[in-house]
C-alpha cells in the first residue's frame, strides 16, 4: 500500500476493498458469466432456428437487435438494483454501526468521505456495467454474427444509468436507513421508466400532457433518458430504415418502449452531469447536518 | 520574567447542545490541562458522550465555544494530533486488525515511513500483535475495544478521548487499560477519560469533573473533590468527658447505632498517633483505627442528589475487627 494516499483516495480504496472482501464483485462476476453464457446460447439457437426456417438476414438482424435490447434492459434493471443495494448502506450503515465516529474524528471532512464513497462505488458499478455490457455484446456477436453500431456507447449509457441510481441512493443514504433509501431509489427508477413508456404513448396518442410527463421525469431523474440513449446505440440503422419502409411515423414508433429514434445529445448529457453534481451537493449538505 | 503558562488542552465556555426539544448539554464550561488524565464522570444520559462528540467536532454545538489543543473545536488539522476511542467501538468487520490501524494511520496522515512501525507498536501496546492478520469480525467485544484503544493511541497523539474504554473488558483487561493510560500520561499525553466506572476514574485520574443533566456539578482534583480526611475508630471504655475532648482533633461524630464507633472528620492524618495516645491516656481501649475519606461513590451520589447505598457508603473506611479497611 502506498503511503501517500490523500483522505479521498483512502476512502476510495476502503470502498473498493469493502466490495472485494464482501464478495460483491465476485457475486456480480459469477452472475454475469451465468447470464452471458445463457444468453449467448439463446442467441445462437435463435439465429440457427431463424435461418433454418428461411428467414432473411435482415429479419435475423432485426430479431437479434431487438433481443439484445431486451437483454440490455434486463441488465440495466439489474444494474440499477445493484447500484441501489450498494449505495443505500454506503453512509447510513456506517452511521448506524458507529464505524463513522472513529473515521470522522480523523482529519477528514464529511464531504471528502462522501466523495470517496461515491467515487469508489462508481468505479464498482460503472466498471461492472461497462465490463458486463461489453461482454454480453461480444457474446452476442460471436453467437449471431451481429454487432450493434455503438457497443461502447451502449455500455457507457448503461453504466451512466447505474451511476445516476447510485448517486440518488447515496444521497438518500445520508438521511434514511439502508432499506428505505434503496427501496425508494428502485421505485423512482421504475416510475421513471414507466413515465418514459407513458410519454411514448402520449406522443402516439397526441396527448401532450402525457408526453410531457416523460420529458419532466427524464429531467428530474435522468435514468430513463439515458436508457433511451442505450437503446439507440444498440439499434442497427436497418431498424429505422425498416420502420420507415413500413410507413410508420416517428409518433407511432415512440409507443414502442424498446425503440429510440435519437441518441443522447450533448445538451442532455451536460444536464445529466449537472444533475449528478447537484444531487451530490445535496448529499453533502444533508450529510453535514446529520447528527452522528 | 514569569514562566510561560501552557495553554489548556481543552477549554470550553457554556458549550450546549440541543436535539430538538431535548437538552443534551446545558452549558459545559471546563478546562483540561496538558498532560493530565481528566476523568469525566456522570450517570448514563448525563451528556458525557455528547460532550466528547462536540469536542471532536463530530456534532455541532447549539451555543457556546471551546478550544482543543489551542484551535477552535472541530479544526481539521488539529484532529491529526487527537486520538479517539468511541463508546460505540465498531470497526469494519471485513478488515484485518492491522488494516484497521493502517486505515487510521493513513487518515491521520502519519509520515509514510513511520506508518507500519506505528501500527505495529499500537498492536503491541494493546496486546493484539499476534492477531494482527485476523479479521475484526472474528474478534470478541473486548478485543475490538482493545483495537479501538490501539487506533486511538496510534501515532502518539497529544490528546486522547477515551469514551468508556473498559466497558467490554474483564478485570484483567481493565487493569491493562489502566496501565496503558498511565503509560500515556508518562509520555505527556492528555487523556480525557469518559466513564461511569468510579473505581476506574479514582485509580487513574488526576482531575475529575462530574456532569449531571448536561452540566458540570463539581470538578477538581480527587483531593479537592473528596475533601477531608477522616479517622474512624472502634473504642470502648472511653469516659464521656474524654470523648468530647477529642474535638481538638476534628469534628467528632458518634454512630447513633453503634456507640463504639467514633468518626473524626477533617483530621490531619499526621495527628492520628496523638489521637490514639490521647484516647489510651484517658482509659479508652482501642480495637481498630482506620484512616480514610469519603469514597468517590459517596461523593458522586451526593452530587447527583441520590441516596447513598447503606451498605456501600461506608465501605471506604469501614472499621473491621482487625483494624483494616474494607
Amino acid at each position: 500500500m502506498s503511503s501517500t494516499f490523500g483522505p479521498l483516495l483512502v476512502i476510495v480504496r476502503l470502498t473498493l476493498l469493502d466490495a472485494l472482501r464482501r464478495r460483491i464483485l465476485w457475486v456480480l462476476f459469477l452472475l454475469t458469466v451465468f447470464v452471458v453464457g445463457l444468453s449467448g446460447i439463446g442467441f445462437e439457437r435463435l439465429v440457427t432456428i431463424a435461418r433454418d426456417n428461411g428467414s432473411s438476414e435482415t429479419e435475423v438482424q432485426l430479431g437479434v437487435s431487438q433481443m439484445l435490447i431486451v437483454v440490455a434492459f434486463m441488465f440495466s434493471f439489474i444494474l440499477a438494483m445493484t447500484a441501489a443495494f450498494i449505495g443505500a448502506p454506503a453512509i447510513s450503515a456506517d452511521i448506524e454501526s458507529g464505524v463513522l465516529l472513529a473515521i470522522l474524528a480523523r482529519p477528514i471532512d464529511r464531504s471528502t468521505f462522501l466523495a470517496g464513497r461515491w467515487l469508489g462505488l462508481v468505479l464498482v458499478a460503472a466498471g461492472y456495467a461497462l465490463a458486463s455490457g461489453l461482454l454480453e455484446i461480444l457474446a452476442m456477436k460471436l453467437a449471431s454474427g451481429y454487432g450493434p453500431p455503438d457497443p461502447l456507447g451502449a455500455a457507457g449509457a448503461i453504466a451512466l444509468q447505474a451511476v445516476i441510481v447510485l448517486t440518488l441512493t447515496l444521497c438518500f443514504s445520508t438521511r434514511l436507513p439502508s432499506i428505505a433509501g434503496g427501496a425508494i431509489a428502485v421505485v423512482l427508477f421504475g416510475m421513471c421508466w414507466i413515465a418514459g413508456v407513458l410519454g411514448g404513448l402520449g406522443v402516439f396518442f397526441k396527448a401532450d400532457l402525457l408526453a410531457q410527463v416523460a420529458t419532466i421525469s427524464r429531467l428530474i431523474v435522468p435514468s430513463d433518458g439515458i436508457w433511451r440513449g442505450a437503446i439507440f446505440a444498440l439499434e442497427p440503422p436497418i431498424v429505422i430504415a425498416v420502420a420507415s419502409d413500413s410507413g410508420r411515423s416517428s409518433e407511432q414508433l415512440a409507443a414502442n418502449p424498446f425503440y429510440a429514434s435519437t441518441g443522447l445529445g450533448p445538451a442532455y448529457l451536460a444536464w445529466v452531469g449537472a444533475w449528478i453534481v447537484i444531487v451530490l451537493g445535496l448529499a453533502v449538505l444533508s450529510f453535514r447536518r446529520r447528527e452522528l | 520574567m514569569s514562566a510561560p503558562v501552557s495553554a489548556p488542552a481543552i477549554e470550553t465556555s457554556e458549550l450546549s447542545k440541543r436535539f430538538g426539544r431535548v437538552v443534551a448539554l446545558a452549558g459545559l464550561s471546563m478546562r483540561v490541562e496538558p498532560g493530565e488524565v481528566f476523568g469525566f464522570l456522570g450517570p448514563n444520559g448525563a451528556g458525557k458522550t455528547t460532550s466528547v462528540k462536540l469536542l471532536l467536532g463530530l456534532t455541532a454545538a447549539t451555543s457556546g465555544s471551546g478550544r482543543v489543543l489551542g484551535a477552535p473545536i472541530g479544526d481539521r488539522e488539529t484532529r491529526r494530533r487527537i486520538g479517539y476511542l468511541p463508546e460505540l467501538f465498531r470497526y469494519q468487520p471485513w478488515l484485518r486488525a492491522r488494516e484497521v490501524l493502517r486505515l487510521h494511520a493513513d487518515l491521520a496522515r502519519l509520515p509514510g515511513s513511520r506508518r507500519d512501525a506505528e501500527v505495529h507498536a499500537a498492536l503491541e501496546t494493546v496486546g493484539l500483535a499476534d492477531r494482527s492478520n485476523d479479521p475484526v469480525g472474528t474478534f470478541s467485544k473486548g478485543m475490538q475495544q482493545r483495537l479501538g484503544l490501539g487506533a486511538a493511541l496510534l501515532g502518539g497523539p497529544e490528546l486522547v478521548f477515551l469514551d468508556e474504554p473498559t466497558s467490554a473488558l474483564d478485570p484483567v483487561g481493565r487493569t491493562e487499560v489502566r496501565q496503558v493510560i498511565r503509560a500515556a500520561r508518562e509520555r505527556g499525553v492528555t487523556v480525557f477519560l469518559n466513564s461511569h466506572l468510579l473505581s476506574e476514574v479514582e485509580l487513574v485520574c488526576d482531575r475529575v469533573a462530574v456532569v449531571n443533566r448536561g452540566r458540570v456539578v463539581a470538578s477538581g482534583t480527587l483531593d479537592e473533590l473528596l475533601g477531608e480526611q477522616t479517622a474512624v475508630l472502634r473504642v470502648t471504655d472511653l469516659p464521656a468527658e474524654a470523648r468530647s475532648g477529642l474535638a481538638a482533633f476534628g469534628t467528632v461524630e458518634t454512630d447513633p447505632v453503634d456507640a463504639e464507633r467514633i468518626t473524626i472528620r477533617a483530621i490531619d492524618p499526621a495527628r492520628i498517633p496523638d489521637l490514639v495516645a490521647t484516647i489510651v491516656a484517658a482509659g479508652g481501649r482501642i480495637h481498630a483505627v482506620a484512616q480514610g475519606r469519603e469514597s468517590l461513590e459517596e461523593r458522586f451520589l451526593e452530587l447527583l442528589g441520590a441516596p447513598p447505598d447503606p451498605e456501600g457508603a461506608t465501605a471506604a473506611h469501614r472499621v473491621t475487627d482487625d483494624g483494616g479497611r474494607r
